[in-house]
């Protein structure tokens, strides 16, 4: 069995008032220097067969289908 | 002329839809469930509003890859009237059957109140019933209408007039880029939008603002 970890983060540029708002609880808590806070998305995927390359074919394939919304997010697959 | 209702688990404000297309038309829509791979011939299929999917993953991703909605792209590529209202215009985008994103509110609120639209572009089959530039009181009820398109096709939308409606008179609640509350496809038969006309078009609603949007889509007489 594979074991893959993709993490969806949202794309510079692209406004993200739930990381703002994160970023703005922490400075509150008295973390200082915290600069920009940006959230996102991890998966943990199980994928049946040992095919490391049919692995990372079909794990971007299902980002580019469900997983990321490539309007306005980026993707990035690691197989363990 | 013949609707559609689109329904989805959690969609919550498909009975609203049906009595709006009911009493406008005089003719109760067909309805169409989440696992139909047919929809039958109608010239308007509306997709409402509500909460498809409990909003898992990203609002209306998962509903997006229904068979349905595989249906409803289909009838579209035929020049079939679509309208997504809310929930369902977020199934529009996720669907890819119009261009952009809806994110999370700019305030991080839910909001639910009445705001003003204006009619940015009239020559529509859904806003030939009002004038250019027309402003009317719609409600809306939600927390990711958050407009977003990146620079290019921004710049393509508002060029060819795909901009249907957008928040006038400081009412915009959600953050939406240049204000945008709706849109159109390029073909023009297929509309998007935030705002719940279904919930103004009769007296008991307060107003009647919305009606107009299904007489021109649906070619009946005000």
């Amino acid at each position: 069995m594979i074991k893959a970890r993709i993490t969806v983060t949202l794309k510079n540029g692209v406004l993200d008032p739930q990381g703002k708002a994160i970023e703005h609880a922490l400075s509150g808590l008295g973390f200082d220097g915290v600069g920009q806070v940006r959230q996102g998305k991890v998966f943990d995927v199980e994928l049946a067969g040992s095919d490391k390359a049919k692995a990372e074919a079909d794990l971007k394939a299902m980002c580019e289908k469900l997983l990321a919304n490539t309007v306005i997010e980026n993707y990035s697959v690691q197989i363990a | 002329m013949k609707s559609a209702v689109v329904l989805l688990p959690g969609l919550n404000r498909d009975r609203d839809m049906i009595a709006a297309l009911t009493k406008i038309s005089g003719k109760a829509p067909v309805t169409v469930w989440q696992t139909d791979t047919e929809i039958p011939d109608v010239d308007l299929i509306a997709i409402p509003g509500g909460f498809s999917f409990g909003d898992y993953l990203r609002c209306g991703a998962i509903a997006a890859r229904s068979p349905v909605i595989r249906a409803v792209a289909e009838k579209a590529a035929k020049g079939v009237m679509v309208v997504g209202v809310c929930n369902g215009f977020q199934i529009l985008l996720e669907a890819g059957l119009l261009p952009g994103a809806l994110m999370r509110n700019a305030s991080l609120k839910f909001v639910c109140r009445e705001v003003k639209l204006q009619i940015a572009n009239a020559n529509t089959m859904f806003t030939r019933r009002y004038q250019p530039g027309q402003i009317i009181r719609s409600p809306v009820a939600h927390h990711d209408g958050n407009y977003f398109a990146d620079a290019e096709t921004l710049a393509r939308i508002e060029g060819e007039g795909q901009v249907v409606f957008r928040y006038a008179e400081g009412t915009n609640p959600n953050g939406s880029i240049n204000d945008i509350a709706g849109i159109i496809s390029s073909k023009g038969n297929v509309l998007g939008l935030m705002p719940h006309p279904e919930n103004l078009i009769e007296d008991a609603h307060g107003g009647r603002d919305g009606r107009a949007l299904f007489e021109g889509a649906l070619g009946i007489a005000a």
